[in-house]
C-alpha cells in the first residue's frame, strides 16, 4: 500500500514536469494576448538542443540551459511572425510545430552521425543522486531534479503576474491592449518578451524529456506533450497555480493507469487508458466550471484600430 | 484592412516557406543519387531491388537500417543493384513508392508495418512490380499476387528471452512491458511466458510473469512509469516490446539497477550494465533471402511468408556477461532446438494454454 502511495506520487510528478514547464510557457504567452500552439515544436526543439549538448559536452547541466536557450531562440520565429508581422498566430504556431520536429531530426542526423536517435547521454542528477534509497519504497520520490525546478518556476511565473508590475503589464496586455497602449506600455515588445519566455519554458520542458525521463534522443521524444500541456493552460484558467494543478492532475491520472494495470485483478488495459480523459471530463464539470480566456488572447494589437 | 490582408498572406507565406523547406528535407536522399549508381557500376545483373524506408529513416539504427545493410551485402554478393528512398512522414510513402517504381525496380520493400497500406495500394497500381513488406503479414483477400509480406516469428527469440528471464531473476518475479495489444504484439507476450513457463517446469522454480500495456509505442514516460512499477512490485528483469516507449523501460531498468531485455535490435549498447539480452528480429538476413530468391524468378508474391531461427532470421544477442554460462548454454541449446523444430514456442493465446498443459 505505502509502496504503491509512494509510486503514484512519483509517477504523477515525473510524468508531469514536461507538461508543467511546456504549460507555463502557454500561460505566458497567451497573458500577453499571444496564442501559442506551437509549444510541442518548441519542446522538441529543447528535447534535440538539450540531449546534443549533454551529448557533446559531457555536461546536462548545459544541455538544460542550452535546450531553454534554443527553445527562446527558435520561438522568435513565432514573435516576429505574430507580433511584428501581426500575422494569423495559429497559422504561425502550426508551421513552429511542423518546422520543429524536421529541424531536431536534421540536426539530429548531422550529429549523430545519420542517426535519428542519439545514444545513452549525461543526464540531470535525482535530488538526492541516483540510487539513493534503492530498494526501498521512498526511492519513488527520489524524483529527477526537474521536478523542483519546474515547481520553483510555476512560483517565479506566478510571482512575476501577480505580484510585480511588469506582469500586471503583460496581463493588462493580454486583456486591453489598446487601454495598455495608452498608458504608455509598448504592447508589441510585452507580446515579444513573453513569446520568447514562453519558448524558453517549452525548450526546458523538452529538456526535462530527453536529460531526465529518457536520457536518450528519439524522434518521439516529445509525442504530444506539448499539446496537452495547451490543454493544461485552458484547464487551469490560464493561470500558473491552476496549469499546475492541471498537469498534476494530468500526470495522476497516467500513474493510476500503470498502477491499475497488470495488478491482481486485471483491468483491461484499454479502458483504464481511457482513465485520464474521463477523469478530466468530470473534473472539468464538477469542478473547474467556465474558463474564459484572456480577452485579447489571439487577436494581433493594430495601434489605433477600434 | 489592408494591413491585415498582407498580414495574412505573410503569415501564409511563411507557412508556405516552412513547409517547403521540409518537403525539401524529405526528397533530400533519393535513391538516384549514389546508392544506387554504386550499383549499376558492378553490373552482373539486371535485377534491381529497392527499399523505402518509414520514418525512422536509412540510418534508425533498426529495421530500416538494417534492411539497408541486407541490400548493400545483396549487391557485393550478386551484383544486384539496390537503392533506398528515405521517408519522412507518412504522406511521403504513396510517393516514395511511385518513384521506386519510375526508377525501374522490380523488387520494391516496404520497411516497416506502417507502410503496409500504402504498399498494398501501390501493388495494386503496379501489377508488373514486385513489392515486399518487413514485419507484416496481409490478410488473404488483400494478397494481390505480385504482393509479399514478411513476418518473423518473434516468439522465438522471446521464448528463449524469457527462459534467461526466469533463470536469472532472484526474486521470482518477472514483467513484460508491451506497447498495444495486437496479433504481433502476442507472439512476444506469450512467447515469453512460455520460455518462462518453460525454465519453471526445468529448474522447479516458479517464476510469476506480470503483464503491462502501455496503449503507446511513444511514449517513453509512460513506459518508464510502468518500468518504475513493476520494478518496484519486486520483479527484477522486464521484458519489453513497446517500440519508442520500450526507452523508458530500459531508462528505469538503469535508475531501479534492475535487468531489462531489449527488443528488435540489439539494444546492449543503450545500458551496457542493465541488458540481459536482446530478443532479434535479423531483418537483413530476411531481405538477402527474399530478394535472392525473387531476383532468380521464384514466386514469392501472393503469400506471407514467415521467418524464425531456422531461417536466420531471428535470434537473441550475443552479450550475456550478466547470466550464468550455464543459463547462456542453455539458451544456445534451446535456440539448437528450436530451430530443429523440436520446440515449437507459442505465439497466441490459445497456443500458449496448449504449450503450458503439454509441459
Amino acid at each position: 500500500m505505502l509502496n504503491n502511495l509512494l509510486l503514484l506520487i512519483g509517477i504523477t510528478l515525473m510524468y508531469s514536469t514536461p507538461l508543467v514547464f511546456g504549460a507555463l510557457g502557454g500561460v505566458i504567452s497567451e497573458r500577453s494576448g499571444v496564442v501559442n500552439i506551437g509549444i510541442e515544436g518548441m519542446m522538441t526543439i529543447g528535447a534535440l538542443a538539450g540531449a546534443a549538448v549533454s551529448f557533446l559536452t559531457g555536461n546536462a547541466w548545459l544541455g538544460f540551459f542550452a535546450a531553454g536557450a534554443a527553445g527562446a531562440a527558435f520561438s522568435v520565429l513565432h514573435a516576429v511572425a505574430a507580433v511584428t508581422f501581426k500575422a494569423d498566430q495559429n497559422v504561425s504556431g502550426i508551421a513552429l510545430n511542423l518546422l520543429g520536429p524536421g529541424i531536431a531530426l536534421f540536426v539530429a542526423r548531422l550529429i549523430w552521425n545519420g542517426g535519428t536517435q542519439s545514444p545513452s547521454i549525461e543526464t540531470l542528477p535525482k535530488i538526492l543522486g541516483r540510487g539513493a534509497l534503492a530498494g526501498t519504497p521512498w526511492a519513488n520520490l527520489n524524483v529527477d531534479v526537474t521536478v523542483p525546478i519546474g515547481m520553483a518556476a510555476a512560483l517565479v511565473v506566478w510571482f512575476v503576474l501577480y505580484r510585480t508590475k511588469w506582469g500586471l503589464r503583460v496581463r493588462a496586455v493580454g486583456e486591453h491592449p489598446a487601454a495598455a497602449d495608452t498608458l504608455g506600455i509598448n504592447v508589441s515588445r510585452t507580446r515579444f518578451i513573453c513569446v520568447v519566455l514562453s519558448g524558453m519554458f517549452a525548450g526546458f520542458g523538452g529538456a526535462s524529456i530527453t536529460l531526465a525521463i529518457i536520457s536518450q534522443f528519439t524522434q518521439t521524444a516529445v509525442a504530444g506533450q506539448g499539446f496537452i500541456a495547451l490543454a493544461a493552460v485552458i484547464f487551469g484558467k490560464w493561470t500558473p497555480h491552476g496549469s499546475y494543478g492541471a498537469c498534476l492532475l494530468f500526470g495522476a491520472a497516467q500513474a493510476l493507469v500503470i498502477i491499475l494495470g497488470g495488478g491482481v485483478v486485471p483491468i483491461p488495459s484499454e479502458l483504464l487508458a481511457c482513465l485520464p480523459y474521463l477523469m478530466t471530463l468530470v473534473i472539468l464539470v464538477l469542478f473547474v466550471g467556465r474558463s474564459v480566456a484572456p480577452a485579447a488572447d489571439g487577436v494581433p494589437y493594430e495601434k489605433g484600430a477600434r | 484592412m489592408k494591413k491585415t490582408r498582407f498580414a495574412k498572406l505573410a503569415s501564409v507565406g511563411v507557412a508556405g516557406v516552412l513547409a517547403l523547406t521540409l518537403a525539401g528535407c524529405g526528397g533530400g536522399n533519393a535513391a538516384s543519387d549514389g546508392s544506387a549508381a554504386a550499383g549499376s557500376s558492378t553490373a552482373g545483373s539486371d535485377y534491381q531491388v529497392s527499399m523505402v524506408t518509414d520514418m525512422g529513416g536509412v540510418n534508425d539504427q533498426s529495421f530500416n537500417q538494417l534492411a539497408w545493410e541486407g541490400l548493400q551485402q545483396l549487391q557485393k554478393d550478386t551484383g544486384i543493384k539496390v537503392g533506398y528512398t528515405e521517408s519522412k512522414q507518412e504522406s511521403d510513402y504513396a510517393t516514395n513508392l511511385d518513384k521506386a517504381v519510375d526508377n525501374e525496380g522490380d523488387l520494391i520493400w516496404g520497411i516497416g508495418f506502417a507502410m503496409a497500406d500504402a504498399l498494398q495500394t501501390a501493388a495494386k497500381q503496379n501489377p508488373d512490380v514486385s513489392f515486399a513488406i518487413i514485419d507484416n503479414a496481409y490478410p488473404e483477400a488483400d494478397l494481390t499476387d505480385n504482393l509479399t509480406g514478411v513476418a518473423f516469428r518473434s516468439q522465438e527469440p522471446s521464448f528463449v528471452v524469457g527462459y534467461i528471464a526466469a533463470m536469472t531473476s532472484e526474486t521470482g518475479k518477472v514483467g513484460f512491458v508491451g506497447g498495444m495489444r495486437s496479433d504481433i504484439i502476442d507472439t512476444f507476450e506469450y512467447g515469453y511466458k512460455a520460455g518462462v513457463a518453460y525454465a519453471n517446469k526445468e529448474s522447479g522454480k516458479n517464476v510469476e510473469v506480470t503483464v503491462q500495456y502501455l496503449e503507446s509505442f511513444t511514449d517513453a514516460a509512460k513506459g518508464k512509469a510502468a518500468g518504475q512499477k513493476l520494478y518496484s512490485d519486486g520483479c527484477d528483469v522486464v521484458f519489453q516490446a513497446a517500440g519508442n516507449a520500450g526507452n523508458g523501460v530500459i531508462e528505469a531498468a538503469q535508475d531501479a539497477g534492475k535487468y531489462v531485455i531489449g527488443v528488435d535490435k540489439d539494444q546492449y549498447s543503450q545500458a551496457p550494465d542493465n541488458m540481459l539480452s536482446s530478443a532479434l528480429k535479423k531483418v537483413d538476413k530476411a531481405v538477402i533471402e527474399i530478394s535472392e530468391k525473387a531476383s532468380k524468378g521464384e514466386k514469392i508474391g501472393g503469400q506471407n511468408i514467415e521467418l524464425g531461427m531456422s531461417d536466420g532470421a531471428a535470434g537473441i544477442s550475443e552479450h550475456h556477461e550478466h547470466m550464468s554460462d550455464e543459463v547462456y548454454e542453455t539458451a544456445q541449446d534451446l535456440v539448437t532446438q528450436i530451430k530443429d523444430g523440436k520446440i515449437t514456442p507459442p505465439g497466441s493465446e490459445a497456443d500458449y494454454d496448449a504449450f503450458v498443459a503439454s509441459l
